[in-house]
């Protein structure tokens, strides 16, 4: 049990690390979502389940939605203003939030 | 009229003034207050052009680095003690570490008479077989109490940021929130049709056992609320605006936070658990027992339910 | 140097995950990773909290068959605690990515840098 736990704490790590250098902002917040459910594994062994539900539900879902939807509002601009362009209007292309 | 005062004498009173703002008659901060609406982001061709010109200036003066020395030196100076700032910070949290007493360790400080005391007296006490269900609800409620607020207050800041008024902006914001979206999926209706009712009866069970299993109220909640959000996502806002809109968000909190508060402030009145308060515990591990628990954790469910299904509809088209 | 670093490798990696999300904080420029670290810096608060009021060879604080004594049962405490910080933490970040939609309306952009550019130049 001991080794399973210290194999889910070097994951934790991995994804923390990996969250920060990885350039595309969906592939951060999915592996910000594994980060949260290896968490709340990490509970189930340290004897707190109500932590466990409470993560699972709370910190892998709600808060991932959360993030994705965010996520979609600015690609959702940035792709009307494609239209935009392509419709005529010479608005000059600014630098998006999706990188 | 029998009022002793004269019109004018009246109208000085505080009384009055209650009264008045409660009509709506005048509002107070008209005039006092510094109000002033975000301007909307519009330009015509001037404005365009010297943007781009600003743009090209910033290009060049700002972002390009190599020619710029003092920006190159303070970016780099900034990383470089940013990243010995984190490394000191971690290795003084470390060194911290390797003196605390071993972990899993019960004769460690922090396992003292506080714990002692709710492990062994919580059954008698609150009724309840989860001890934690039990200490949060019972005898740290005024903790959960000021959560639950937390959150109602979480939503109303957010309705104050995004929320859309005029009513031709927001059948925009519609249009343009689904406009890359297939729109009645089968294979997500169907999915959704069998999935939603079982997380929604799975998010009941983990609030009605809240006192006999882990879970309860926030993680019940959040299920509920997941659930909601799935049902949105395969069918589209007007179907749930059928039995979901603001006012039913509106009583749902209003009732449950108002029952939570008289709820406690009985409890409180009579002495906290000491004192007899009149509602049986029942036996520990039957599903009616545990006292004012069970409602407590379906008030408590019902909010957390509601405000994570309106920080998705918020976020999608700024109301609902 | 104390000797139980090896001990407390769950604490060692809470410590240096609130490292990883402070310098998450501090490094990145977009805001959206701002926000991902600052919930990192929550989450590796959590777990120190929860690795205090462990406690080897006790099951969770579950009563089971009557049994009330303090050797069966974890610390309940922190448990209590970090419930109420993770619902707080997920209503935290629903406000920062909401004033996060608000800026991005205004400026059209994520990156700290130019939002605080053409802050100082509206100043002007």
């Amino acid at each position: 049990m001991k080794v399973f736990q210290v194999v889910l704490f070097i994951f934790l790590i991995v994804c923390a690390i990996s969250v920060s250098f990885s350039k595309n902002l969906l592939n951060s917040i999915i592996i910000f979502m594994s980060y949260s459910l290896i968490m709340s594994i990490i509970w189930i062994l340290l004897e707190s389940p109500d932590l466990a539900i409470t993560e699972a539900a709370v910190g892998a879902g709600i808060t991932s939605i959360l993030f994705f939807v965010t996520l979609k509002k600015i690609h959702a601009i940035v792709a009307v203003e494609h239209d935009e362009e392509k419709a005529g209007h010479h608005r000059h292309d600014r630098k998006g939030g999706a990188k | 009229m029998s009022r002793l005062l004269s019109e004018q004498e009246y109208r000085k009173t505080k009384a009055f003034k209650v009264k008045r703002w409660y009509r709506g008659d005048k509002d107070p901060y008209i005039g006092r207050v510094e109000l002033r609406p975000q301007k909307p982001f519009e330009e015509d061709v001037n404005t365009q052009k010297k943007r781009i010109h600003d743009e090209a200036i910033l290009q060049r003066n700002i972002y390009d680095i190599e020619h710029n020395r003092k920006l190159m030196m303070f970016s780099k100076f900034y990383k470089v003690i940013s990243v010995l700032f984190v490394f000191t910070l971690i290795g003084i949290l470390l060194y911290m570490v390797s003196y605390l007493p071993p972990v899993g360790n019960a004769a460690n400080p922090d396992n003292n008479e506080v714990a002692t005391k709710y492990i062994e007296d919580a059954m008698k006490d609150t009724g309840a077989v989860n001890i934690v269900t039990g200490m949060i609800l019972d005898y740290r409620a005024f903790d959960t109490l000021g959560e639950s607020n937390v959150l109602f207050i979480a939503t109303c800041t957010v309705l104050i940021l995004l929320r859309v008024d005029s009513r031709s902006k927001k059948k925009e914001e519609e249009e343009n929130d689904r406009l890359y979206e297939p729109k009645n999926d089968i294979i997500l209706q169907k999915v959704a049709f069998f999935l939603v009712p079982m997380i929604i009866i799975f998010g009941i069970y983990v609030i009605l056992n809240g006192h006999l299993s882990p879970g309860g109220g926030f993680s019940g909640g959040a299920i509920i609320g997941s659930g909601l959000i799935l049902y949105v996502n395969a069918f589209g806002f007007k179907k749930i605006e059928r039995f979901f809109t603001q006012k039913t968000y509106k009583w749902i909190c209003f009732v449950a936070l108002l029952f939570y508060c008289l709820a406690k402030t009985y409890s409180f009145y009579c002495g906290a658990h000491h004192l007899e308060t009149g509602i049986p515990l029942g036996t520990p591990g039957d599903i009616l027992s545990s006292g004012l628990i069970l409602p407590l954790n379906i008030c408590v469910g019902m909010v957390v339910a509601c405000t994570m299904y309106a920080f998705y509809a918020m976020f999608r088209k700024g109301g609902f | 140097m104390g000797g139980n670093l090896l001990a407390n490798y769950g604490e060692a990696v809470a410590m240096i995950l609130f490292g990883i999300g402070f310098s998450n904080l501090l490094l990145q420029k977009n805001l959206i990773k701002k926000i991902i670290g600052l919930n990192i810096m929550d989450t590796a608060t959590y777990l120190f909290l929860a690795e205090k009021g462990y406690i080897a060879g006790r099951v969770a604080p579950i009563v089971v068959d009557n049994v009330t004594s303090v050797e069966a049962y974890i610390n309940p405490v922190p448990s209590g605690l970090v419930l109420t910080g993770i619902v707080v933490s997920v209503s935290v970040t629903a406000l920062m990515l909401s004033l996060t939609i608000r800026l991005y309306r205004r400026y059209h952009t994520l990156d700290m840098d130019e939002i605080s550019t053409m802050l100082k130049k509206e100043d002007q």
